[in-house]
């Protein structure tokens, strides 16, 4: 019984422990940003690791999802008899939530594992250490770089998933269904606001790119530097990242699109 | 890879990437014809505006001409007031009506503008003398059953 309830304030406390540390290293990592910011061979390095090497994966999944979302859209819409809507349905849906979410969830996926485990072996072979001892700051070299290309590559990449995504629609829904190809367009231009929806999509997916990014460096940083540990962390940054972008996401819609009539 | 491979690589991507959002800007918003700065505004008074929405179109004849720019309601006269963006390569006589339609049986309400033929033209901060409210779908119904309940003489019991 008292095992128990110790056992669960251990828990507790240590996962509120753990949380100040992440406070605090983003804190750390947010001083050395400056520094980091001009070394711009680092940064690029990280962008075409993350960003490039993500791009194909971005880009199919916009196509496909913008195509199931078009073949529903219409099924839906041709009973009220305004198919023509479609474009509006797929671009709001792709620029407000599904483009800055999906690609979140596919970069925490794809890229933050692939930092979290680079940067916890760093670690678990000492290279970090090491880094350290010839006065090389591991944070201002290792994580802020790949910090910064989470932030800078997400909205890039949020951009290339939406337009792939009505790319998609537009396939499905003007060349094989026969939707109108004027009022596929020009219906989505008529209820598509470039400061409410875009500009709100990208802000989303900055935001996204920042937690995403603060918590594969934090989960590689202080991973165990064992085995199993490395493993572990990788586990936990895809975890958690994709359960704060989808946290974010909700109070991030409801702070920007909520009595928007 | 050698690093100016990975700058031509990254820069690529990062073109692709702005190509995106400017595809966004302007072919799926319409930040082109989006320029809420330029035309003139005429303002409108109506009794009952229904559904009408700041951005709603201003259309005459079919043709989209402007945009809602701001509703607002009068204090003293409990009228509201819509004013309306207008292109300033449209212009419309002084003796124009401004009445607020539906597009559809269930879509959305707009603005149209009706020219007269009074060769004066509104400029800039204008009234639109006459004016005529948008339908109100309860009014009409209960005004349906009103006058139906006067025709029909109500049976002694």
């Amino acid at each position: 019984m008292i095992a128990s309830i110790e056992a669960l304030g251990h828990f507790i406390t240590s996962r509120v422990e753990r949380l100040g540390l992440a406070a605090r290293f983003s804190g750390a990592i947010l001083l050395v940003l400056w520094v980091s910011i001009r070394r711009t061979s680092l940064i690029i390095r990280e962008l075409y690791f993350s960003g490039v090497r993500s791009l194909s994966i971005i880009a199919v999944s916009g196509l496909f999802v913008g195509m199931v979302l078009a073949v529903q859209g219409y099924e839906v819409l041709q009973r009220y008899g305004s198919a023509e809507s479609l474009g509006v349905i797929v671009a709001l849906s792709l620029v407000r939530e599904l483009g800055p979410v999906v690609t979140a969830l596919l970069f925490a996926g794809r890229a933050s594992s692939a930092v979290t485990a680079e940067i916890a072996l760093m670690r678990a072979t000492e290279q970090l250490a090491a880094m350290d001892m010839m006065a090389v700051d591991p944070l201002s070299r290792v994580g802020a770089p790949r910090f910064l290309a989470a932030i800078l590559s997400m909205p890039l990449l949020a951009a290339i998933f939406t337009s792939a995504g009505i790319c998609g629609a537009w396939i499905i829904g003007v060349k094989l269904i026969g939707i109108d190809d004027g009022a596929f367009w020009s219906q989505m231009q008529a209820n598509v606001d470039v400061r409410i929806d875009v500009l709100n999509g990208l802000l989303k997916s900055i935001v996204f790119g920042t937690a995403v990014g603060l918590i594969s460096v934090f989960e590689g940083y202080f991973a165990v530097p064992t085995t199993e540990g490395i493993a572990s962390a990788t586990t936990r940054t895809v975890v958690i990242s994709s359960l704060s972008v989808l946290l974010l996401d909700l109070v991030l819609t409801v702070m920007m699109f909520r009595g928007l009539s | 890879m050698n690093r100016s491979r990975f700058d031509f690589v990254v820069g690529l991507f990062v073109a692709i990437g702005l190509l995106a959002m400017v595809f966004m800007a302007l072919k799926v918003g319409n930040l082109a014809s989006f320029d809420s700065g330029s035309g003139y505004v005429l303002e409108a008074r109506f009794d009952n505006i229904g559904g009408l929405k700041v951005r709603a179109p201003v259309k005459s004849a079919g043709v989209v001409v402007g945009r809602v720019d701001s509703v607002g309601l009068d204090k003293e006269t409990f009228e509201a007031i819509v004013r309306l963006r207008i292109t300033s390569d449209y212009r419309f006589s002084k003796d124009t009506i401004a009445s607020i339609l539906t597009s559809g049986l269930l879509g959305e309400q707009y603005v149209g503008l009706e020219s007269g033929g009074d060769p004066v033209y509104l400029a800039q901060g204008d009234r639109v003398g006459k004016t005529q409210s948008a339908m109100i779908l309860e009014k009409l119904i209960s005004q349906f059953l009103f006058s139906k309940a006067a025709e029909t003489p109500a049976k002694a019991p």
